[in-house]
């Protein structure tokens, strides 16, 4: 956001937020920690508006839940815009000072008027309204986002959408306002962060900057290539036009994760050598060609995290080693030194110290800070700095502290790729629950109680058009594929909308059905908008 | 008296004899604590609103009738505090009793070490009623103890608008009879319980306890002096909560999260608190 890959805010200060917009996002669910402060503020007196297709466990705590249509969050936001620009409740002094491009914004959402609002998202103009002024008239306000937002085939547009809002305030550069995404995996941030991506080094410098190559190469003793590299979904393109051979997959299991999960298998299928480093056989592991037994990094590793505020954190080693499993690093080290590489640093603190000697956002954080408080949020140049609390707070300086203007974006709704059709009527949308994450592999080990298994969640409405009951087998299928789910009717989904979670891949192949559209500039996939019917299932068998 | 500070958020108090210069928004309890002037309490915690269930705080205010809860009285300037008369003494000391008549304390030693101090005797009264019920044990994360349970409210705060907002245990029935209850006294994995656990962390005499520990206990394998404990980073969400990984023998045993850090205060959900158990088998598994 305006030049850095992070959430502007910390934790805490959600707490001194009057107005906490979560859109897109079911953080009570999700991220249950973070939840926890949203809830004080709450007592405080805070307002809460969750934005989600679904009425959430979030949405319960809400003062206003909007039940959008799912895929039209840019509608949304632009008639939010065009409503506080209309109602005189933007903050022309800031956007004077600290932006740009304005008035082609304003122009951009003239056409979002509350009634064709009304008429895409669903939501009442009432509603609509109603959320504009209370965040437009609020001290502090704060927008926080998941997947809902990400999950599209125009994911950053939809962030940009959001952004928009708190320039058109000045929701953000202060305490207590701000633009927070948070992270759906314990080091999603701190991935980012160390250069996981295909167009930056570590801390988030262009790998298009000479000046920023050569100071790399100088310590990594090796040219780089200034050409970014390929972002994961372009990476399965380029494997199904057999372009790129070999794959090496860190943790991750793309069999199970990818949209369209069939198209993915078959793209790894037909790799010349895939290398899986895990610490189970994932259904991904299955299929590799080599096998690298890793140990768990957050209990048998020492090294750093990031957390969703830019915290980096210190894991540390609680219990040994098994068998012949490796530290990740240590497998990589291993790896690069049989290749023929001869890197300088060698374990944990070595490496982080080459990290902070190359990022100046880490600088200051030495292992023995870490290890002494709380983890330290960067941006933290030197090692007398405390860390920063929130970013931006230069767009509230006369001068701008010397950066460029914030620039509005003009942001056009679209809606999902996968449109509705008499063959595929209904909208399928995935998500979180509470007790498991991602595919799995970490949480189906455990004895939880409230593990429900994985289900196809739809409407009263809906089941009674379909003819099917609650716990019945029903066929699901998009045009991309069919499985057998069990039904199950819940209260939160409107006529329509079908819900499922994509914990237990062995129970119901959900990403067969999923949608791969995807975003140019992220590479995100559309997990949350794909076209699907549900029939009763005839047992052929027994026919 | 008048406030002899310069610094108008400071007063001066009067703290067993010695005169101390304070925050005045602080609790009796509180500010004794940063004088070095401990006071026993049970049913206090840092990030719980003072409940006054215990009563073991109780100190003599001079002026007042009545000893005071030091937990969620604040201080007022020239405020004369007696952290441990022999009224405030026998008061604890009578509290102390009635627990230990009452109550099964064996896993409860920051109770039980204050035994000595007050000249607890177990035996003063003849014929104690003692709360016995078969251990609940509804579900493979927690059990419930009841004849631990001495209703410090902890459990009920933790769970309701003071953290988790999950509402799943309150207090049913009046006087003896009192029990923190689900509703209906339904089952645990039938009743709104999302099993966070926190309830269990904040518990003080292991009423509410992890299963792990307790089936540990049962096999005579709780070996509390050959655990380590270890602050790491939780593997799920990016909220990035702290957890300090128990281990005994190389196993995880047990996980709490930091009450001073800032992510938690203490608190996890249900995938961060017993969502490890993979990590143990990682270990079984000899690959």
């Amino acid at each position: 956001m305006f030049g850095a890959g992070g959430g502007t805010s910390s934790y805490r200060e959600v707490e001194d937020a009057e107005v906490i917009v979560l859109w897109g996002s079911n953080a009570r669910d999700a991220h249950p920690i973070y939840f926890r402060r949203v809830l004080k503020a709450l007592r405080k007196g805070a307002k809460l508006f969750v934005i989600d297709p679904r009425r959430t466990a979030s949405a319960e705590f809400a003062d206003l839940w909007l039940g959008l249509d799912v895929g039209t969050d840019i509608a949304l936001a632009n008639a939010v815009a065009r409503e506080i620009i209309d109602a005189n409740l933007h903050d022309l002094t800031f956007i004077e000072r600290a932006t740009t491009g304005f008035e082609k914004f304003k122009v951009s959402v003239e056409w979002y008027t509350l009634e064709r609002a009304e008429l895409i998202t669903g939501i009442p103009s009432h509603a609509i309204q109603e959320l504009a002024h209370a965040y437009a008239s609020a001290k502090t306000a704060q927008i926080l986002w998941t997947l809902g937002i990400t999950e599209h085939h125009n994911a950053v547009e939809n962030v940009l959408s959001l952004c928009n809002l708190a320039l058109l305030t000045g929701h953000v550069g202060r305490w207590g306002s701000g633009l927070v995404p948070l992270r759906g995996q314990n080091n999603v941030q701190g991935g980012g962060d160390m250069g996981a991506l295909p167009n930056k080094l570590p801390g988030f410098q262009d790998i298009d900057d000479a000046d920023a190559r050569r100071k790399f190469e100088q310590v990594y003793g090796t040219r780089i290539n200034p050409e970014p590299g390929l972002h994961l979904t372009l990476m399965f393109e380029a494997m199904h036009r057999n372009e790129l051979r070999a794959l090496y997959v860190i943790g991750e299991n793309p069999a199970d994760s990818e949209a369209d999960a069939k198209s993915a298998r078959k793209a790894l299928s037909q790799l010349d050598t895939l290398i899986v480093q895990d610490i189970f056989l994932t259904r991904t592991a299955e299929m590799a060609d080599v096998v690298f037994p890793a140990s768990v990094g957050w209990a048998q590793s020492d090294g750093t995290v990031t957390s969703s505020e830019r915290r980096v954190q210190r894991v540390r080693p609680a219990v040994s080693r098994a068998g012949s499993t490796k530290d990740d690093l240590d497998i990589i080290v291993e790896l690069a030194d049989r290749l023929g590489a001869n890197w300088s640093a060698r374990g944990p603190e070595q490496v982080w110290d080459e990290v902070r000697s190359l990022s100046p956002m880490h600088a200051g954080m030495s292992y023995e800070r870490l290890d002494e408080g709380p983890g330290l949020q960067w941006p933290c140049p030197s090692t007398e700095h405390p860390g920063t609390e929130y970013l931006h707070e230069w767009l509230w300086k006369g001068d701008l502290g010397g950066h460029r203007a914030a620039p509005f974006s003009v942001t056009v709704h679209e809606g999902p790729k996968e449109h509705l059709n008499p063959d595929y009527p209904l909208r399928l949308t995935t998500g979180r629950a509470l007790d498991s994450f991602n595919t799995g592999v970490q949480s189906r080990n455990y004895p939880s109680p409230i593990r429900t298994g994985q289900t196809i969640d739809l409407s009263a409405m809906d089941a009674k058009a379909i003819g099917v009951f609650d716990g019945e087998t029903v066929k699901v299928s998009s045009k991309r594929g069919s499985i057998n789910m069990t039904a199950k009717i819940v209260e939160n989904l409107p006529a329509g909308l079908v819900f499922s979670t994509f914990h237990f891949p062995e129970i119901a192949d959900i990403n067969l059905l999923t949608n791969d559209h995807w975003d140019l500039m992220s590479g995100t996939s559309e997990f949350k908008a794909s076209a699907i019917r549900i029939d009763k299932f005839i047992d052929e068998a027994k026919t | 008296m008048s406030d002899m500070s310069d610094d108008a958020t400071k007063i001066s108090i009067f703290l067993n004899g010695n005169k101390v210069t304070v925050q005045k928004d602080l609790t009796i309890l509180e500010a004794s604590s940063k004088n070095m002037v401990d006071i026993p309490t049970i049913c206090w915690s840092e990030h719980l609103e003072p409940a006054n269930a215990c009563r073991l705080c109780v100190v003599e205010v001079e002026g007042s009738k009545t000893l005071v809860p030091s937990c969620s009285r604040r201080v007022e300037s020239g405020m004369n505090i007696l952290t441990e008369s022999p009224r405030v003494r026998a008061s604890r000391r009578m509290i102390l009793e009635f627990l230990a008549t009452t109550n099964d304390l064996s896993q409860a030693p920051e109770i039980v070490t204050l035994f000595d101090d007050y000249g607890v005797d177990i035996d003063r009264y003849e014929r104690p009623t003692r709360i016995s019920e078969e251990v609940r044990i509804q579900d493979e994360l927690y059990i419930r103890d009841y004849s631990k349970c001495v209703l410090c409210y902890k459990c009920v705060d933790a769970c309701g608008e003071q953290a988790q907002n999950t509402f799943a245990i309150a207090f049913s029935g009046r006087g003896f009879d009192t029990q923190v209850s689900t509703e209906f006294d339904v089952g645990l994995p039938e009743s709104n319980c999302v099993y966070c656990g926190n309830c269990v962390a904040v518990c003080p005499t292991n009423a509410l306890q992890f299963k792990t520990e307790f089936d540990l206990r049962d096999a005579s394998n709780w070996r509390p002096e050959d655990q380590t404990v270890t602050t790491t980073v939780c593997s799920y969400c990016g909220v990035g909560c702290n957890l300090e990984l128990h281990t005994q023998g190389d196993q995880i045993v047990k996980v709490t999260s930091p009450t001073e850090h800032d992510v938690t205060n203490g608190n996890l959900c249900i995938k961060g608190r017993f969502g490890w158990e993979y990590v143990n088998l990682v270990m079984k598994d000899d690959r």
